[in-house]
């Protein structure tokens, strides 16, 4: 079943196309990240899809509803985690997750999702009080107190120390097994690695390409490079076959100095892929 | 396969209004420059102003600071309204508030019951505290009788109401708090002096007093006179009487233009901000 659903979607700021023709399918449980340089149209898209912007032109389906045409029993099965957030200042962390959750007709327990986004030590403290990343944590927890069927977050680890990090991550992928869908976009790309079953690079307002982290770009059936040191100096050689070579050129066992077999790192897909697209 | 899980009812409208209007509450009394700028600033202003004037007025005992509590109760509810709507929804809106509840399932109508009980508690804390000031300060007494008593609750009603519409108005066309301050501000302060509440009415210019007449604070702080002195003192009104039917005729009136100019520039910056 699809959750999302997307045909030529296209918005435009006056004369700016900031999202230039996008098509998306984005299954039921399924963890999808958007990649995608900065101003690629990342949070324009995931803002169409959220109903908070208008779009100009193209067909825009989310759980089966256009959204900007959402309704009140839509928005509780949703959860968002925008890109930038400064309200509740003078509230506390625990005031604003259940208030937030009184918003919802069934909603998680505050106190276990302040627990999950690690805040329980914080949870008396006045949101203008808290770090940046502590923000953020807040933020993804006001995103799941509802127990959404959906949930978009734009750039949510932003600010996270790698512990936080590892510790959303394993918050995605507890909601993830219990059947949440997730859309996210991030910079990170071992984040999109972790996480996503599928991943969308986007940049000037267009998919370059879509795939399986594993996948993308083509990225398992690149070829190898095979790099050693012999009298010469150091070597390096491009192969679609880099087993063969390197049985070729150890002799049947000969230890080669320095060996490398590599393929290119998602980082190194990605940003191929990006600087082509510019 | 079923994925929607069944979630039962939404909560009611007004639940979720109530429990806005709580958060709209400690927000307020938390904040420190709305408490000092909004709250706290008439009362201020009444102690200053009824230390330096303390005459009485000829033939009716009744002194400077008296008159003065009573058309700062005025200038109090009108910041309390006016003011706090003005600053506060377009804090709202540059800090993300309204954009994270238009993300929720919480109906624009559960935000405004909540901004209301936010304006109604704030105002009639203002009141009390004002009232309490004079009491303690400037020989202010409660309304004298029923009459009174009914003239300070509509007056209440109508002032907040028109100002609050007006606040909502004016919190358009602020890009962001700072701005906010300024242009409700600015207005504000200019209309307590030509309005009879810094500076009495009748040592005012006569186009002071037509520019004042046009606007809610004078009438508000008029009604309220008429609420909390004695009708000895009517006489020094430049009417010579309370006019009171005109203070509702004018308060009323503000609340229907409040109404309209409300809805239409929400609707117009909801379209904008998308
Ligand atoms: N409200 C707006 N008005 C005008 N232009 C906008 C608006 N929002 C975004 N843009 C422009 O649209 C383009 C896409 O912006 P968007 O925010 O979608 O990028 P993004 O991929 O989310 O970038 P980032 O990684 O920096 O968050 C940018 O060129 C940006 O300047
Ligand atoms: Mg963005």
């Amino acid at each position: 079943m699809t959750a999302i659903q997307v045909q030529g979607l296209r918005k435009s700021y006056n004369t700016l196309v900031a999202v230039d023709g996008i098509d998306l399918d984005i299954h039921r449980g399924q963890v999808f990240a958007i990649l995608g340089p900065n101003g690629a149209g990342k949070t324009t898209t995931v803002e169409i899809l959220e109903g908070h912007r208008t779009r100009t032109s193209g067909s825009v389906s989310v759980l089966g509803t256009d959204p900007a045409r959402a309704t009140r029993a839509w928005r509780a099965r949703i959860g968002i985690v925008l890109q930038t957030a400064n309200d509740a200042a003078e509230l506390t962390v625990a005031e604003t997750v259940r208030h937030f959750a009184t918003y919802f007709p069934a909603p998680a327990d505050p106190r276990a999702v302040i627990e999950q986004v690690g805040l329980t030590e914080k949870a008396g403290a006045r949101i203008k009080q808290l770090s940046g990343g502590q923000r953020r944590r807040l933020d993804v927890a006001l995103g799941i107190v509802g127990r959404p069927e959906l949930l978009f977050l734009d750039e949510p680890t932003t600010g996270f120390d790698p512990e936080a990090r590892r510790h959303f991550w394993d918050l995605i992928r507890t909601l993830a097994a219990d059947g949440t869908t997730i859309v996210l976009t991030t910079h990170y790309l071992d984040e999109a690695e972790a996480l996503a079953d599928e991943v969308a690079v986007i940049a000037g307002g267009r998919i370059v390409a879509r795939g399986t982290p594993a996948t993308l770009g083509g990225r398992s059936t690149a070829k190898a490079t095979v790099s050693w040191i012999d009298h010469d100096g150091p070597r390096s050689v491009l192969t679609d076959t880099p087993t063969a070579l390197v049985n070729q050129l150890s002799g049947g066992g000969r230890e080669l100095p320095e060996l490398t077999v590599t393929r290119p790192s998602l980082e190194d897909t990605y940003l191929s892929l990006i600087g082509g697209a510019r | 396969m079923t994925t929607t899980l069944d979630r039962g009812a939404l909560p009611g409208v007004l639940t979720v209004g109530l429990a806005r209007g709580a958060v709209e509450l400690k927000q307020f009394f938390r904040h420190k420059d709305q408490v000092i700028f909004t709250f706290s600033f008439p009362a201020l202003i009444l102690i200053l102003l009824g230390s330096v004037f303390s005459d009485t007025y000829e033939g009716t005992g009744v002194s400077s600071g008296q008159v003065f509590s009573a058309s700062m109760a005025g200038a109090g509810i009108i910041a309390t309204s006016f003011l706090n709507l003005g600053i506060g929804v377009a804090e709202d809106r540059s800090d993300g508030t309204l954009k994270r509840l238009r993300g929720a399932p919480v109906p624009m109508s559960a935000y405004f019951i909540g901004k209301i009980v936010l304006v109604v508690v704030a105002s009639l804390a203002e009141l009390v505290l004002l009232l309490a000031v004079g009491m303690a300060l400037f020989d202010t007494t409660l309304p004298a009788d029923a009459g009174r008593w009914f003239t300070l609750v509509w007056v209440f009603l109508l002032g907040t109401i028109a100002c609050s519409l007006l606040g909502l108005t004016i919190s358009s066309f602020a890009k962001n708090a700072q701005s906010a301050g300024a242009i409700t501000n600015l207005p504000y302060i200019g209309l307590l002096f030509v309005s009879g509440v810094y500076i009495p009415l009748v040592v005012l210019p006569g186009w002071m007093l037509d520019i004042g007449a046009l606007f809610p604070v004078k009438w508000v702080a008029q009604g309220f006179r008429a609420a909390l002195l004695p009708d000895s003192m009517a006489a020094q009104e430049p009417a010579g009487t309370w006019e009171l039917g005109t203070t509702a005729l004018v308060l009323g009136g503000w609340c229907v233009v409040g109404l309209v100019l409300c809805l239409v520039t929400f609707r117009l910056t909801a379209r904008k901000e998308r």
